[in-house]
This record gives structure tokens, sequence and C-alpha cells, in this order.
């Protein structure tokens, strides 16, 4: 947000000054990630995560711009093409491990993000399009990332095809014409594997357009803090740069250390080796599992064995995977409590942690193979799931006493704030 | 052209005398959007129907196989529309399996997606079950008709996917799956079989 006290862009040479009266491209960058943008200055470490998201969308980008320079998109040379990336290509290998090992860096950082809005109530008023426009970001990722997987053609890829397409095939009368429409023929093939490359080209595109307008919902209010008060005077906040630059920074290398150790130590860690046998219609892999990204829901998918009133199991397997997500586009009116910070909730703190604990049960039976006792467990994880947001949240926001809050970002660092006094006085 | 401009430009701006019926103007601005809007609609056609299978996916539309070799108690995997069919020889065993459901009114009506042996094999032929090898799940290949495959609880066909279990008729019995498995449209020939 521009504060009274935010510095104004002044261009340092005349070239710069003559730019900013034609197009103020300097100006916009200055007061959205320079010393122009105020921000708290009590942030922790779980800000950092949106700045490391944006990394690996540039990562994702470059290396697949990259990869698809040497990619087919055609059934017939779709899996020996990533092949040749892998041994033929000048250094393709490392394009390879690092766009798919990027993927799940992205995912990781993404989670701890979204973590982050969970606990400190980032959701709430006024930022609630930040948080809608995220879950949106989201929603694109999981859609890039399940046709990113389909494109070496492998078992995996030609089965998860299979199985997600299958998800449009529950929805009732308009399911099976749709799931067609979807592939462009009857099982996943030619035409579903080029549009994926397409979809997958492009889909990146949008979600950076998506997240351009995240950064700009976010600079309204400005960004929050782990206690949730606001900001209300200059010694609140610090300018963007150098202070986050530079903290920011201080956490790409650390991101960088941890993302390198998989792609050079460990690169097939996190896939599935049956991926690296081609695609084959005719023979269904014992056990298929999405990646580990897609666990928690994939579990909730499979929770689902019954038929209940007029939807059969399949429908209904499908609509809590969806509504899993799409639950987090209601929480800031399910949400009513006025504080923001779960640090000062101490009630909505304790289920807070039964809901991660939960998601990781549901991440873990969604790696599972579907046997008693995963099935019944997994039922019990997602009916707290929606236990959590459907009446835990309501209910406790309503009935919860808060622990008082610090008068102000400056209190709660420095333990004392003279205009706190002089408004007591 | 400023003067043209400066007359038109005040659309509901101007008197109340002028503003009430129907101007000449309003006929304009609604015939231009109509035909802009049928336009535009006309453009996504092509754009969404060109999504659905092509002529040459919608050209392998049938498959013939040879069921000559079939032995009872034997299983073969044909390809149709590049998805397995299963042809399967049942055995007495298995029939009579099927048939104490069929002939069980309390079983039968308990079924989730209740049909006879009869109704799923073609009269002459009803030991012959064909069905398509996909899971009515999410689309896997159930185990059961190769050899030394899990055939599931109920003897027929078990999808390791997501544990749907279907029996000697194909039919789904436990599981997430809501249909039976799909009996595809088919003929007799002799020893040959005509699917599609």
């Amino acid at each position: 947000m521009s504060f009274p006290w935010s510095k104004e862009y002044k261009p340092s040479h005349p070239l710069m000054t003559w730019l900013d009266e034609r197009l103020p491209l300097p100006r916009l960058v200055y007061n959205a990630v320079g010393g122009g943008y105020e921000v708290p200055r009590n942030l922790n470490y779980f800000w950092n995560f949106g700045f490391l998201a944006g990394l690996c969308l540039v990562i994702q980008i470059v290396s697949g711009v990259i990869l698809a320079m040497h990619y087919g998109g055609d059934t017939s040379v779709a899996f020996n093409s990533t092949e040749h990336i892998m041994r033929d290509v000048n250094w393709g290998w490392m394009l390879r491990y690092g766009h798919a090992n990027g993927a799940a860096a992205f995912f990781a950082v993404v989670y701890l993000h979204i973590f982050r809005g969970f606990y400190y109530g980032s959701y709430k008023a006024p930022r609630e399009m930040i948080w809608l426009l995220g879950v949106v970001i989201f929603l694109l990722m999981m859609a890039t990332a399940f046709m990113g997987y389909v494109l070496p053609w492998g078992q995996m890829s030609y089965w998860a095809a299979q199985v997600i397409t299958g998800l449009f095939g529950a929805i009732p009368l308009i399911g099976e014409p749709l799931k067609e429409w979807l592939l462009g023929g009857f099982a996943p093939g030619n035409a579903t594997l080029n549009r994926f490359f397409s979809l997958h080209f492009l889909l990146p595109f949008v979600i950076l357009g998506v997240v351009i307008l995240h950064i700009w919902s976010l600079h309204i209010p400005g960004s929050s803090n782990p206690t949730g008060v606001e900001v209300k005077s200059e010694s609140d906040t610090v300018p963007f740069y150098p202070y986050y630059v530079g903290k920011d920074g201080w956490t790409i290398g650390l991101l960088m250390i941890v993302y390198s150790v998989f792609v050079f130590y460990m690169p097939n860690a996190l896939g599935d080796p049956e991926n690296y046998i081609p695609a084959n219609p005719m023979q269904t892999p014992a056990h298929i599992v999405p990646e580990w990204y897609f666990w928690p829901f994939y579990a909730i998918l499979r929770s689902f064995t019954q038929n209940f009133l007029i939807f059969d199991a399949k429908l209904l397997g499908v609509m809590a995977m969806f509504a899993a997500i799409l639950v987090w586009f209601f929480l800031p009116w399910l949400d009513k409590s006025p504080v923001r910070s779960a640090s000062y909730r101490p009630l909505y703190r304790k289920f807070f942690w039964v809901l991660v604990i939960d998601v990781l049960i549901l991440g873990y039976l969604g790696k599972a193979p579907a046997e008693q006792p995963y099935v019944f467990v997994s039922q019990l994880a997602t009916m707290y799931y929606f236990l959590h947001f459907l009446v835990i949240v309501p209910i406790v926001s309503s009935i919860e006493r808060p622990d008082p809050l610090p008068f102000s970002i400056t209190e709660s660092v420095l333990g004392h704030d003279g205009a706190a006094k002089l408004a007591k006085d | 052209m400023a003067q043209e401009a400066a007359t038109g430009a005040p659309l509901g701006t101007e008197g109340a005398s002028e503003s009430e019926g129907v101007r000449r103007r309003d006929f304009i601005n609604i015939a231009a959007v109509s035909a802009a809007g049928v336009g535009g609609v006309a453009v996504i056609v092509p754009l969404v129907s060109q999504m659905w299978p092509s002529a040459d996916v919608l050209a392998e539309s049938s498959t013939e196989v040879d069921i000559a070799a079939v032995q009872p108690g034997q299983a073969i995997k044909a390809v149709f529309r590049k998805q397995p069919v299963f042809i399967r020889n049942l055995t007495p065993a298995e029939i009579t399996a099927a048939q104490t459901v069929d002939n069980d009114p309390k079983q039968l009506a308990a079924l989730r997606d209740s049909q006879t042996l009869a109704q799923r094999t073609k009269e002459g032929h009803e030991s012959l079950l064909i069905t398509m090898g996909i899971c009515t799940h999410l689309g896997c290949i159930p185990q059961g008709a190769g050899t030394g495959e899990v055939k599931g609880e109920f003897g027929g066909y078990f999808c390791p996917c997501h544990g749907s279990h279907y029996d000697t008729a194909g039919r789904i019995r436990k599981g997430p799956a809501p249909k039976n498995l799909e009996v595809p449209e088919y003929e007799f020939s002799g020893t040959i079989v005509k699917i599609g």
C-alpha cells in the first residue's frame, strides 16, 4: 500500500526521467517490489514463500520453453523424444530433471504459502480478493501439472490421463460425451496428447497473468503480518527494497540448495519408476498413484465407496475432491472471527493443527493402496476435513475469546510504542 | 463528422420528450450488437467442435475376433477403439455362481446395477461373456482375464486401482464403480464375433 510515508520514485538519470514521462514502468516496479512499497517490519519467514513461488514459476517457464524445443507431442515419438532429451540433448537431463523437480518445488513452496494464509488469517477482509485469486492460481497449477505429467507418455502418464478424464465421466448425463470431448477419442490418444501439450504451454502464462492480479490486489491493502494488526504508523513498516529483497534473496539461496540436492543427487526420488515404461493402453499398472502433491485430494476421491441417495459413489468422490478445494473460496466468510492471526486465537489454533495433521494423514492414505484399513481411515479423515471448514471454523469463530492483541506492530516488536502511550494518555 | 458526433453522442441524456419511444439509433444499436453476438457464437462452434473425436478416430469403430480357441475357463483380451475387450468363456461353475444371484429376487434387487447373466449375453452363446475391459469407476483395466490374475472376491474381475470387485457376469458387487462392466454391441457369425 501506498502509505503517506511511502517513498516516491525519483529518476536518477535523465534517460530514466525521459522514460518515466512516457512509460512509467520503472516507477511501477519501484512501487511494487522496490523502495516504494512499505511492508510491516515484523514479517517472519513464512512471508518468503510468495516470492519463492514466483521464482519457481520463472524456473518452470524457462526450462519448459526450452524442453518444448526438443519434445514431440505425438504418441509415436513422445516417449522417445523424452528419452532423447535425457540422453542426447546437451544438458537435456538437467533441464528435464530441473523441470520435473521444479514442479515439486513449486507445489512445496505454494503449500507452505497456503499454510501461512490459513494460520495467519491472510484471507480475511480486506484481503479476500488476494485469497480468491490465490485459489484460482492453485487450481490452474494443478491442471498444468497434471497435463505436464501426461506428456512423457509413459505408463503413469497414460493412466493418469485415463483416470482424471474418467472423473468427468462421472457427471450425470453430459459426463460421457464430455469425456470424449476432452480426450478427442474414446481413450487417451494422439488428440489427447497434442491438446495437453498445447494447453500445458499456455496455462503457465495464464498463471503468470493471475499472479500479477494477485500481487496487484495485495498492494491495495498491503501485506498482512504475524500479529494481524494493521499498519498504523511509519515505525510499523520498512521499505521492501532493500529489507525484504535481501531477506527473500537469502531464502532463494536456501531453496536452491534443497532444489539442487533433488535435481543433481536424487532426481527420481519423487517420481514413479512406472513412468519409464512406455504407455500401454492394454495394461494398467498394478498401483496407480499421482505425484505426491495430489495425494490428499486423491485420498478424498477414493474414500467414497457407497452410493448415497441419487448420487453414485463415483460422482460423490469426484464432487468431494473438487469441493475440498472449492471450499477454500468460502473461507473468508466461513471464518467470522475479526482476529486474523491464529497466534491470538487459542481455540482455533488447536483445530488448525488438527487439520494440518488430518491433511498429512490424507496425504499418506492417497499414496496407500485402495484396501482396508486405508479406505476406512480416509473416510474418517475426509469427514473431518469438511467438518473443519463447514462446522468447526464457523462455530469456533463465533464462540472463541481471543487473546489481547498488541496495540501496534511496533509494540509487538519493541515491547513499547510511543503512539500507544500517547493513545492511553 | 464532428457535428454528427455532437448530435449523436448524448444517447441517454437527451430531453425526456425525445428519449421516449424507439428511435432509429436504438434499432441500429440492437441490430449491430445482435449481429456481433451471432457472429461471435458462430465462431465458437468450430472452436468447440474440433475437440470431438476426429474422423479417423471414429473410423476405428469395429473389431472382428475369432473365438474358436477360447476354452471354458479361458479369457482373451481384444482391442476395440484402442481399448481392451474381455471375451470370457465361462465355466459351468461360474455360470452357476452368476445364476444363483439371478434366481434369487432378493439378491438380484440388491445389485448396484441389477442385470441377469442372460441380459448380459447373447442367446445361444450364454457361456460367452463379452464386456469392455474398462472399469466403470475411472477407466482402469480390471484384472481377471489373464492367467494367474486376481479375480476378486466374486470370482470375476478385480480392478486394482480403487478396489472394485466384479462377479462372473461382470457385474459390480463391491467397491466404488457405479455400473457393471459395459457390454458392447456385438454379433456372431460362426466362430467370429464382430464387436462394434
